[in-house]
């Protein structure tokens, strides 16, 4: 520790810190622009000159290692005169336009200028101006000329995001901040240039002109599209959310959020909201009043108990409902007698249920992820599913940590892999068989000799891995190599509620049928919580089959969605914003919620409605009055923390897996701006790259051994069902495969996520 | 695509810097791709982002930087004449005067041809010789008379 004192304050701060940071953590103000807590230091903004004693001039707080004895004055007469010569320099070329600027009322140089900014301005001459750049549906670009060149957008992309897709073209007096060749801004994490720009340069695109800072109301949620549990503060006007912004935590998000987080609010105020409860009589839609649809479902559910028996309903949620939504649902369909309910939708292999000592979970702290020094990620398209996690882990490899990639795709995660495999996924165990022998034989190069020079070793299963037919034995291999390397072993679990869906034991029991038996035996019911089977099922064909041959199908979701064709109620549910609940993230982390807004229209929270249900079917225990009675009832007393435990029993011997596939097999990644019903109606997200239709990707061999080339239009087929798509050559990919996404109205005729698949000349 | 003599050229200059510090040879493999066409296209960049294992964009902030670096076709022989004060002092203006009534063109034109194409140059740092001009970067002709200039002109006919 160094002893320094600022502003006559006594500091003790770390060795090499800098005075900024020193100043910061005593909670002294020195204005900057340029210098962010998460970026490296670029002092090319000048902001932060402070007097230190015994220097000849000012010098730059965020540049300037603070040294034993140093005197900072951040005040003085020196300091002031230099930090208002600098923002009078700043403002010669910045307009004067904050009336129509998005960013007034919020912005870094508006504020600092009040403080050290002159009442007019000595620069008479013509301001420069900088042509607007459009960079893409999410990130607006309009009005460059209010760029002050400090780099912090072009700092994020090379230093967090990974890819460097701004930069900082010409110089002196024509730098201008641009992408290359007018390029649009791809990164999944690119939202975060927006929070990052002190000006108005960068803002948001969907956000523009919606609505002035002040006038926001702020709520603190947590979001629902990916596991992390990123804090959000939802900022809502005349009841609609109209943005939202991250929560910072160290822990979770750092102060960072992924677009999906960011901007999948639009899909709140989607046109295909379902805002009154409808039935289907004699094959036409008709609204009517919640009691009515409530006594109707009611009515169905008890007719099918009693006739055909209760065994013959099956309840179907997605993982991104809330804890208190899934445990009513579980506890509803227990009181009537039925043990199917499920909410792991796209799972394929449920050979491991029952064995597994507890929850399914990361198997650490995410900030665990952050240090670990070798990583090993096994079937996971970390980019796409994981975007923030993925930012630690390169972060993390910054640092010096190994990661390894063994996966069925070679997508470039921007940041250095140590080794990889990429195997089609019939050979994925075999793959990881080899590690876990290497492991043993105490190989000392490749992934295993990787795994065995580490101290914090992670090995992290993805969605693709967990979706695996042959999961349960990935399972066991990735824990057999996590203890042979002395290190941790979790799931990068698919969604924001994928462990508190079973604390709750939103899961079959040993009577019950999962989600895929639920589907592959058709029941005579369904009630869905959230649920689009054509695009949230492993197997859409399956699951729009069973759905059709149903007598009775409750689908209860905040859309208007292709229910319409199969199911006999709609009940309009609250969204995560409309609502109060609990998610728990990957890492155990229990985090309730209040609703931001009013439910939209007649909407319901889920919760209220399942409950509702439950006394109309004379259930015991439905009599709740408030999301955290739900909530207590579940989570009072239970120490959630030891419930969470990926140990499973090792099979002593591991079945000959690779079984000999004919003919091209699928590889199904759900696209990230199609993992869930919110995201799906995101139009800004949809207007990404990311939101393309998918292509028929195969390497270049297959492709040519099918005659077919780069954009040539080929038909799709599985089982019964074909799909008309785009070809394209990816060498990256293992001969043998084809990669087309799953959760995408365009390949929702399909069948199994995994599996053979038949590519033909269309 | 770089060419074969491009990236032998480059693989020459990668010899000077660490193994893991390609992008060392960013600007080297800029002026060898000048000198090969003449400008440098955004093509170009992009070819050499791969080549030295770079982002496009830090490729792009570099070629924009430097001056020298021709971002669009500026004719096969690209006269630079220097406008900063001494030439000015000296008679710059006369130079582009003459250089209009031989080519037709003025500062950021090329001649239709594609000849002839006269940039504005910054100081050159010889200023004994002003008022003085560059040919490709790399030919500096001092003390411009018009009788110099059309010498000048027709040397470069010749080519």
């Amino acid at each position: 520790m160094i002893n320094i004192e600022i502003d006559g304050k006594q500091i003790q701060a770390e060795n090499g810190a800098t005075v900024i940071e020193a100043a910061h953590s005593a909670g002294i103000a020195i204005p900057h622009f340029c210098y962010h807590k998460k970026l490296s230091i670029a002092a090319n903004c000048r902001m932060c000159l402070v007097q230190v004693e015994k220097a000849p001039k000012p010098l730059p707080a965020c540049a300037t290692p603070v040294t034993e004895g140093m005197k900072v004055h951040t005040h003085s007469e020196q300091a002031v005169k230099a930090q208002q010569g600098v923002m009078e320099f700043l403002l010669v070329n910045h307009p004067l336009d904050c009336p129509i600027c998005d960013q007034g009322g919020e912005c870094m140089l508006q504020d600092m200028s009040v403080g050290y900014g002159g009442g007019h301005s000595r620069y008479h001459e013509e301001k420069r101006t900088v042509l607007a750049k459009d960079i893409g549906p999410l990130v607006s670009a309009e009005e460059m000329s209010r760029c002050i060149n400090c780099t912090r957008c072009v700092r994020f992309g090379q230093e967090i995001a990974g890819q460097m897709e701004l930069g900082q073209a010409f110089r002196g007096e024509h730098a201008e901040i641009m992408s290359f060749v007018s390029g649009t801004v791809n990164s999944e994490l690119s939202g975060n240039m927006i929070d990052l720009c002190p000006v108005g340069a960068l803002t948001s695109k969907p956000f523009r002109y919606k609505a002035r800072s002040w006038e926001l109301s702020r709520r603190r949620s947590v979001s629902a599209h990916d596991s992390l549990g990123s804090g959000l503060a939802v900022h809502t006007k005349n009841n609609r959310v109209l943005r939202v912004l991250p929560i910072e935590n160290e822990d979770i998000n750092e102060c960072w959020l992924s677009d999906r987080d960011r901007f999948a609010y639009e899909g709140l105020n989607s046109a295909e909201r379902l805002t009154k409860p409808m039935i289907k009589q004699d094959g036409k839609w008709q609204e009517v009043e919640w009691q009515v649809a409530l006594e109707f479902a009611a009515n169905g559910l008890r007719h099918i108990a009693n006739g055909a028996g209760a065994e013959q309903i099956g309840a179907l949620a997605t993982a991104n409902s809330t804890l208190e939504e899934l445990h009513l649902l579980q506890k509803l369909m227990r009181g009537i007698g039925s043990d199917n309910v499920d909410f792991r939708l796209r799972q394929s292999d449920f050979s491991g249920d029952g064995k597994q000592q507890g929850a399914s979970w990361l198997g650490m702290s995410i900030a665990d992820i952050g240090n670990a020094d070798r990583l090993l990620v096994v079937g996971s398209f970390l980019r796409k599913d994981h975007p923030l996690l993925a930012a630690r882990i390169r972060k993390a490899v910054k640092k010096g940590a190994q990661v390894s990639i063994i996966h069925s795709t070679d997508d470039d995660l921007l940041m250095q892999v140590a080794h990889k495999t990429i195997v089609a996924p019939g050979a994925l165990v075999d793959a990881l068989d080899k590690v876990a022998k290497g492991m043993a034989a105490k190989q000392a190069d490749g992934i295993a000799g990787s795994l065995l020079g580490g101290e914090r070793v992670a090995v992290l299963l993805g969605n693709f891995a967990q979706q695996h037919p042959q999961a349960a034995q990935l399972q066991a291999l990735a824990q057999q190599i996590a203890t042979a390397a002395n290190g941790k072993f979790g799931f990068l679990t698919e969604a924001a509620n994928s462990v508190g869906g079973q604390l709750v034991n939103a899961v079959p029991g040993a009577k019950g049928l999962n989600a895929a038996a639920m589907l592959a035996t058709p029941r005579k019911a369904y009630v869905l919580l959230n649920v689009e089977p054509e695009l949230d099922c492993a197997n859409p064909q399956q699951a729009m089959a069973a759905m059709q041959a149903a007598d009775l199908v409750i689908a209860m979701s905040a859309y208007k969605h292709h229910a319409t064709e199969y199911a006999d109620v709609l009940l309009p549910i609250a969204p995560y914003t409309e609502t109060s609940g609990t998610f728990v993230s990957a890492e155990g982390r229990v985090q309730s919620f209040k609703g931001a807004v009013k439910p939209l229209g007649e909407t319901r929270p889920a919760w209220k409605v399942l409950r509702v249900l439950g006394n109309l079917l004379k259930l015991d225990g439905f009599s709740q009055d408030t999301s955290e009675a739900v909530r207590d009832e579940v989570l009072k007393g239970m120490d959630v923390a030891a419930k969470l435990n990926n140990a499973s029993p090792v099979p002593t011997q591991h079945s000959a897996p690779s079984t000999q596939h004919s003919g091209l097999q699928r590889v199904a990644d759900v696209p990230i701006y199609y993992s869930d019903a919110v995201v799906r109606r995101s139009a800004p997200l949809q207007a990404t790259t990311d939101g393309a239709i998918p292509l028929v990707w195969m390497h270049g061999e297959e492709m040519k051994k099918l005659g077919l080339q780069s954009g040539t239009v080929v038909k799709v087929s599985q089982g019964q069902g074909s799909v008309k798509l785009f070809a394209a050559a990816d060498d990256k990919l293992p001969v043998g495969v084809v990669r087309l996404a799953a959760g995408h109205a365009a390949t929702a005729a399909l069948g199994a996520m995994f599996g053979t698949i038949t590519v033909e000349r269309a | 695509m770089l060419s074969q003599q491009v990236t032998t050229l480059i693989d020459k200059e990668l010899k000077k810097y660490p193994a893991d510090q390609r992008q060392s040879a960013v600007m080297a493999a800029l002026r060898f791709v000048q000198d090969e066409k003449g400008w440098i296209a955004p093509e170009d960049m992009a070819d050499i982002a791969v080549y030295l294992g770079m982002q496009q964009m830090a490729v792009f902030e570099v070629a924009t930087f430097y001056h020298m670096y021709k971002l669009e076709p500026m004719g096969k022989h690209t006269l630079t004449v220097c406008t900063n004060l001494s030439c000015q002092l000296c008679g710059s203006g006369d130079t582009l005067d003459h250089l209009h009534k031989r080519l037709g063109i003025g500062l950021g034109e090329t001649t239709p041809d594609g000849k002839y194409g006269i940039r504005e140059g910054e100081c050159m740092g010889a200023c004994v010789d002003a008022p003085l001009l560059t040919i490709n970067n790399r030919q500096m002709c001092g003390r411009l008379t018009p009788e110099k200039i059309d010498q000048i002109l027709a040397e470069l006919d010749k080519q």
